[in-house]
């Protein structure tokens, strides 16, 4: 690329300032959509997994299934299992876990659980639920149901419970109100509702209801063990591999939540690919603005490449003119739009506070050096055809036209 | 496809100022064009400064037309978006693929011997058709050519611009010994050369 060919480029592009501002200002919009998109792509991303992620546990530490393997001798042996039930879906000794888990690398909170089934009653509705029985002060360990409180108050004394809004309409239920559990022990207590919450997932605002760890125990019958222990860690997606280390060291059944949630990725990979599409056809339509700008004036401009050619300029230098331009109009609307999304993106709040119904867009993922890199790249491509036909223009047609 | 040329025998010495007469359509720009290395001849033999133009590459005959050849043409074909200095100096810049201080100094020395120095700074819609075509005259000589071929050069001139670019020619002829090859349709234009060549249907009558 010789200095002369910048010249001529750049003069080219300033003594026709209109034209060429109307092709960098197509570019700059191309190159906003293509940002755009992305942030709005990933935004969209994070926030799915945001809400999905937030109210739920990363990791369920569980008791492991020890239901004998079968070895049968004869293959024509046929063998029905069935689950043992003798046993209680327990941890009986989990203590020993806690430090461990603390000091797993990613682990930033945990909560030990005592969970059951059990009828609420109210007079003579009745409902079933699922109780949640959680250590003093792990109450939002995992869902945040501190700030989910519609009514009422958080804290859990020994004859308090914690129930969702869903439940509290069907069953008309009231802070203050006294009710009655029935656990599938057998045994039956009265509550009062210390508190409605509302987390925005209608299964636990329909079932879950929290109490106080220890009269949990006293429910359901379990002097000493625990029902699991839900673990949170940083970052989410990394809980397969959290998992498989607290598997190895609690010797405890691990379940991370991305096995129950194929669909959101399955979601997530469908939304990607869509801003994909999206984000080609910007490019593709800035590559073909350039190449039909690129085109036409080469067509204007023949007799003065034709004379050129005639007075000794190589085609090398002719390409290079031409290649020049385009790249310089695809990196000018590049650098421009970049700075056009940058500003328009700026206000947008962060993602973990996007309200309902907005739109979660994320500045950081706008992708904005990925676009100008490529819009400069499909701009020099763009214009390659177009200065290839201008370097064979013959001199001597150009001349006598 | 029909011959245009037929039978040329030409030779041209080192600073001669030729004419080039003959009837619409009888062959001068033809003629040019291929003395030129713009277009390759058919047959026959193409010699200049001892280099076979007619066998060589097009890459060679590229190299040969910037190094040793001119070209003047009716058109001026200044390119618009350069000054008239920068037009002086694009056939040597082009080859260069640079401007360089040594250029430029040599375009004003051309601007100014073709009376435009105070114009060197404007752009061609910005001088008169005279004044163009002299920028012109001052471009085909940038690189020092041995031969300019100038294709009715003063065809889109008035009387006054036609004859000051004539003269200008003749100067520049004497001072430099440069050859010029002027095709014209005016027998004034060719009365100023030395020698005429006059063209009939493809072929050099006497
Ligand atoms: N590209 C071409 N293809 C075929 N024939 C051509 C081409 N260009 C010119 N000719 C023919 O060659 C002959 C000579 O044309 P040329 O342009 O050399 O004439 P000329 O002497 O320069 O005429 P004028 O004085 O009108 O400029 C004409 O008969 C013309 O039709
Ligand atoms: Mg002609």
């Amino acid at each position: 690329m010789s200095p002369y060919a910048a010249k001529l480029a750049f003069r080219h592009l300033l003594s026709h300032p209109g034209q060429t501002a109307l092709l960098i200002t197509g570019v700059t919009l191309g190159v906003t959509v293509f940002i755009f998109m992305s942030a709005l792509i990933g935004g969209l991303a994070s926030l799915l997994t945001l809400r999905t992620v937030g109210s739920i546990p990363h990791i369920i530490l569980e008791r492991p299934d020890r239901d004998p393997a079968i070895l049968s001798e004869a293959p024509n042996v046929q063998v029905i299992t069935q689950k043992d039930l003798s046993r209680r879906e327990q941890i009986a000794i989990w203590q020993p876990a806690i430090p461990i888990i603390s000091q797993t690398p990613g682990v930033t909170a945990f909560s030990p659980q005592i969970r059951g089934a059990a009828f609420l009653e109210r007079g003579q509705a009745i409902a079933s639920v699922g109780i949640i029985g959680v250590e003093p002060g792990k109450l939002s360990a995992m869902a945040d149901i501190d700030r989910a409180i519609i009514g009422g108050s958080s804290s859990l004394p020994p004859d308090g419970i914690l129930v969702g809004s869903r439940l509290a309409k069907d069953l008309g239920l009231v802070v203050g109100q006294v009710v009655r559990l029935s656990s599938d022990r057998g045994r039956i207590r009265s509550f009062r509702i210390g508190g409605i919450f509302e987390l925005g997932i209608a299964s636990a605002d329909r079932q879950a209801v929290y109490m106080n760890f220890t009269t949990a125990r006293a429910l359901f019958d379990l002097p000493t063990g625990i029902s699991r222990i839900e673990i949170k860690v940083e970052p989410a997606i990394d809980a397969p591999n959290i998992a498989a280390v607290l598997r190895r060291s609690t010797g405890l059944k691990a379940t991370a939540w991305t096995e129950d949630n194929a669909q959101l990725f399955e979601g997530l990979d469908a939304q990607a690919r869509t801003g994909t599409i999206i984000k080609a056809f910007a490019l593709i339509t800035i590559v073909i603005g350039i190449a039909s700008a690129m085109l036409l004036s080469i067509i204007r401009r023949q007799s003065e490449i034709g004379i050129m050619r005639a007075m000794g300029a190589s085609k090398t230098l002719v390409v290079s003119i031409f290649v020049l331009e385009g790249t310089l109009i695809g990196l000018a609307g590049a650098i421009a739009g970049a700075a056009l999304a940058w500003l328009a993106l700026a206000p947008m709040p962060p993602v973990s506070e996007v309200q309902s119904g907005g739109l979660p867009i994320d500045q950081a993922q706008g992708d904005f050096l990925l676009a100008i890199l490529l819009t400069t790249v499909a701009a020099a491509l763009a214009s390659v055809l177009p200065a290839r036909r201008a370097s064979r223009i013959d001199p001597v047609e150009a001349i006598g036209s | 496809m029909a011959r245009v040329l037929k039978g040329i025998d030409l030779a041209i010495d080192y600073g001669e100022m030729a004419a080039l007469l003959g009837p619409s359509g009888s062959g001068k720009s033809t003629l040019l064009t291929i003395l030129g290395t713009l277009m390759r001849a058919s047959g026959g033999s193409h010699e200049m400064l001892g280099i076979d133009l007619i066998n060589a590459s097009e890459k060679q005959r590229t190299e040969f037309r910037s190094r040793h050849l001119g070209f003047v043409f009716q058109f001026h074909h200044l390119l618009p978006d350069l000054t008239a200095l920068e037009n002086v100096m694009m056939p040597a810049a082009s080859a260069a693929g640079r401007e360089t201080s040594a250029m430029r100094h040599r375009a004003a020395e051309l601007l100014n011997a073709v009376g435009l120095a105070d114009r060197r700074d404007y752009r061609p819609n910005a001088l008169s058709g005279g004044q163009r075509q002299r920028v012109a005259v001052a471009r085909s000589l940038i690189n020092e050519p041995v031969l300019v071929l100038a294709d009715e050069p003063t065809g889109n001139l008035d009387l006054a611009s036609a004859d000051k670019v004539m003269e200008l020619i003749r100067r520049i002829n004497e001072a430099t010994k440069t050859s010029f090859l002027i095709s014209t349709h005016d027998e004034h234009i060719a009365t100023q050369c030395l020698r005429r060549i006059e063209l009939f249907d493809g072929r050099i009558a006497d």
